[in-house]
């Protein structure tokens, strides 16, 4: 038996759908949501409206919700600058550690420039470290054709014991060497710490500035440039870009290294912004890279929509934080996230395919 | 399931007629195939072979005509049924789990009441169908392991297992060696010295003569007549399967070929295909200032390679392609480009073109590197745009905008923007494969305009393509090429479709070389 529904690719992409998607999956999303706060026996329409409240309603909430957004924001990019050319890079998160490290070295290294040249130098060894890590995914994968899925989620276990080993098991540059009990990182000298700006009441990270400098910028490198152009290609139909001698091996460093780098900015900015010492333990637990991924996939790989997409995130995770308690599930925000993800994974379907009621009866046999 | 030779099936099909979208692949075809014969079906690429024995294995419905076997009316549904029925194929690409052993695959799919596959059984029936029909295979050998010759093997095993009586082979010999393929051919005929029934699809005359007993030729979806092998020649056969000297029109020139002004010149080619296998051996040519110069034979036969060498997107292994007399590097197509090579590849949509980049995206593939398309590596949209609606107006391409996707444009209005493009490069030189193919009578008479215009503008247009009729409306000369080689190489005007479908089929004539 066949369904009476059948999906019919659409052969244009009418413009309302890049909003009217998204917007309907949150709203599924919410939905879910709600079967899934009644049978815990909660009123969903009162923790909507506390989420709403701390994450998003008032200048508090908001300044606090950027600062939670701002890694999102890194690793979304990261994340959609690499799915952009088909490469799935799941490595984030470890190119985000490996950006922290850079960036707490230069924030030592550098303890006694003034603070334009440390922030400068910071994002300068953030990036590279973190596009470095990359680019050992995006070079096996362009050599020897390994799965960039594999490489990048091993690296990203690599990159965590890396981080360990830096500050619980050995002495090394990273680690205080006054520290006693439990080992941390050196601390940053003050003139090390990223500036807090304030637009009025809200005060916005200088990292979360410059990942909308960096949205940008991406937004314009693939848009607007060969660079973009020729990616756009490969991605599109890879026997083209070798008719028109793109180099598709040299886009796949590239492009990874990229992504590399925008994530390792993302743990520049959690250094310089945030922790001012590089906290092994903390970065972990925080998990920024593979949220990058569910930000990239809701923004639709469009690096300016990431950036709202973050933001949107950041003010989910914040409400979490304030308002755990007895009455309110810890797990619940990690739900709706997941829920929302589901949403909007089915919902780009709909993008791409119409519903259409099936009106062909299966043809009779000709005799 | 069981094995029953006796009783003995003979299939007819009568005016079958397969439709699909803009074309008819198969138009009031006829065909009988006895027990105990090798029956082959003859035609060019695109006559209509493979849907009609889709039609057979249930994989198509046909939307007119009938399937009888032993003259009782069938209908399949599915390979499956024609299987249960006795009808088995051995398809193109083999249809085989490489990580299974031989006997593992050719019980696949069988109904098995128990969990564990019981293979001791089907091994000792496979070995016995194997020695019966004196097929060498081991049953516990696992497919990665087999050349492709042993593949096929353990497909004609496969069916046999499953009781084919009449047994399909779909261009059986395109992967083989001729020693293997000789070794196919004592197989199949021990098969029908059994009472079975073998349907063997072919393009090549040779193999044909030499394997079948009867002939049924196909052109352009119809049957143009069943013959015994014995009362015809390869010379015949050629004659029926590219059609009769009709007469046609050739397009007129306004400037002479110059071939002795050479444009192209390929000395000593080696090259492989994708899989490794050598493709092209010693290709020698030259294309002169305004010729045409055509590459006829049946696809496969090394003429994709052989543009992708000269396109730059395949290395050879030997020798060298130099453009006015200057040696272009092995593999590499922005210096191919450079040196004055326009590819147009016969995969037009998805190879020539990005399927789902815009009009004016894909109008630039070629060109945006340079100014005025970029500069500073930054793309300049409004020249992009106001180029793509130039070429839109002059070329006369039916499109909604310059941001369409091409894919929703016709096959005429793709083909029109792809050359559009390259003849928008200025170059010396053209390799255009199958320029037509897929497309209306009037985008054919537009793409072959444009052919020669461009070949009128002094480029040296290498044309290849399979339909003869083309090829005699523009050449100026035309090489044959078979089996990676070229085995002809005659002036448009001395030669015959009779002559060049010998040629293309594997025989050769006396020719005479110029």
């Amino acid at each position: 038996m066949q369904s009476p529904l059948r999906l019919e690719r659409r052969l244009t992409q009418p413009k309302w759908l890049n909003w009217g998607v998204p917007l309907l999956s949150l709203l599924g999303a919410l939905i879910l949501g709600a079967v899934v706060l009644m049978a815990t026996g909660k009123n969903p329409i009162s923790v909507y409206m506390r989420i709403l409240e701390r994450g998003f309603a008032s200048t508090d909430a908001f300044s606090r919700t950027l600062i939670s957004a701002t890694p999102y924001a890194f690793t979304g990019l990261a994340a959609s600058v690499a799915f952009r050319m088909g490469l799935i890079n799941i490595g984030g998160e470890g190119q985000l550690y490996l950006g922290t490290i850079g960036a707490a070295f230069a924030g030592i290294a550098f303890a006694d420039q003034p603070t334009p040249i440390i922030i400068t130098a910071m994002i300068i060894c953030g990036m590279l470290f973190g596009g470095f890590w990359a680019a050992i995914v995006g070079v096996l994968k362009a050599k020897f054709s390994t799965n960039e899925i594999i490489t990048s989620l091993m690296l990203n276990y690599i990159a965590a014991i890396l981080l360990d080993y830096l500050i619980f098991n050995s002495t090394s540059y990273w680690r205080d060497p006054k520290s006693f009990g439990f080992p941390t990182g050196k601390r940053l000298v003050e003139a090390a710490y990223w500036y807090d700006m304030s637009f009025g009441p809200i005060k916005v990270p200088f990292g979360f500035l410059v990942a909308m400098i960096a949205a940008g910028i991406v937004w314009f490198l693939y848009n607007r440039t060969r660079f973009g152009y020729e990616v756009s290609v490969i991605a599109s139909s890879p026997s083209a870009a070798r008719y028109a001698g793109i180099r598709t091996r040299w886009k796949i460093i590239t492009v990874m290294s990229l992504s590399g780098a925008l994530a390792g900015l993302g743990g520049a900015s959690d250094v310089g912004d945030f922790r001012h010492v590089l906290d092994a333990k903390g970065v972990q637990i925080a998990g920024y890279g593979y949220t990058g991924i569910v930000v990239a996939a809701l923004a639709r790989l469009n690096p300016i929509s990431a950036i709202f997409v973050a933001v949107f995130l950041g003010g989910l995770s914040n409400a979490g934080y304030a308002l755990q308690g007895p009455d309110f599930p810890s797990g619940l925000v990690g739900t709706l996230q997941g829920l929302i993800l589901f949403t909007a994974v089915a919902g780009e379907i709909l993008t791409r395919y119409r519903i259409k009621r099936q009106t062909h009866v299966a043809e009779g046999v000709p005799s | 399931m069981v094995d029953d030779t006796d009783s003995k099936l003979t299939v007819t099909m009568k005016g079958i007629v397969k439709r699909f979208p803009g074309v008819v692949a198969n138009d009031g075809v006829d065909f009988e195939a006895r027990a105990g014969e090798v029956h082959a079906l003859l035609g060019e690429n695109g006559a209509g072979k493979s849907t009609l024995s889709n039609v057979l294995t249930g994989l198509y419905r046909p939307d007119e005509g009938t399937i009888s076997l032993n003259n009782e009316v069938v209908h399949f549904d599915s390979p499956r049924e024609a299987l249960e029925r006795g009808i088995g194929m051995v398809h193109q690409h083999f249809r085989l789990v490489n990580s299974f052993t031989v006997a593992e695959n050719i019980i696949l799919g069988e109904q098995s009441k128990n969990l564990m596959m019981d293979t001791s059984a089907a091994i000792e029936r496979i070995s016995a169908l194997a020695t019966q029909y004196g097929i060498a295979v081991d049953p516990n050998a696992r497919i990665w392991q087999l050349s492709v010759g042993e593949q096929q093997r353990v497909e004609i095993l496969k069916a046999l297992y499953h009781g084919a009586k009449i047994l399909i082979l779909d261009e059986p010999t395109a992967v083989l060696t001729p020693q293997e393929a000789d070794a196919l051919f004592v197989v199949l005929r021990s098969m029908v010295a059994e009472g079975r029934t073998v349907i063997f699809i072919s393009h090549k005359l040779d193999e044909v003569m030499a394997v079948a007993d009867r002939i049924t030729v196909l052109r352009a979806g119809k049957t143009v007549s069943t013959i015994e092998c014995a009362t015809t020649t390869t010379r015949d056969l050629a004659r029926l399967m590219v059609g009769r000297d009709v007469v046609f029109d050739r397009v007129v020139r306004t400037s002479q070929a110059e071939p002795d002004n050479v444009v192209l010149q390929i000395s000593n080619i080696d090259a492989n295909d994708d899989r490794g296998r050598q493709a092209l051996t010693s290709i020698f040519l030259t294309v002169g200032k305004s010729e045409i110069v055509a590459i006829a034979g049946v696809a496969g036969n090394g003429q994709r390679e052989l543009a992708e060498v000269i396109g730059g997107m395949r290395n050879a292994t030997r020798g060298t392609v130099a453009v006015n007399n200057e040696v272009i590097p092995n593999g590499r197509v922005r210096k191919s480009m450079s040196a004055g090579v326009s590819h147009v590849p016969e995969d037009r949509l998805h190879t020539g073109l990005v399927a789902d980049h815009s009009v004016e995206d894909n109008l630039i593939l070629k060109s945006y590197r340079r100014a005025p398309i970029s500069k500073y590596s930054v793309l300049r949209r409004g020249v992009i745009r106001d180029q793509a609606t130039d070429i839109i107006k002059k070329y006369d391409v039916k499109t909604p905008g310059t941001t369409t996707p091409v894919r929703l444009l016709s096959g005429g209005n793709v083909q029109k923007i792809l050359l559009a493009r390259e003849f928008n490069t200025s170059p010396s030189v053209m390799v255009v494969s199958s320029p037509t193919r897929g497309l209306d009578v009037g985008a054919i008479e537009n793409v072959r305009k444009r052919l020669v215009e461009a070949a009128d503008s002094g480029v040296g247009v290498l044309l290849i393509s399979e339909d003869l009729e083309e090829i005699f409306a523009l050449a100026d000369r035309i090489l044959v090429m078979y089996e990676g080689t070229i085995v002809g190489n005659i002036a448009a005007h001395d030669a015959t479709r009779e002559s060049i479908g010998l040629l293309m089929g594997g025989i050769a004539i006396h020719q005479e070389n110029n």
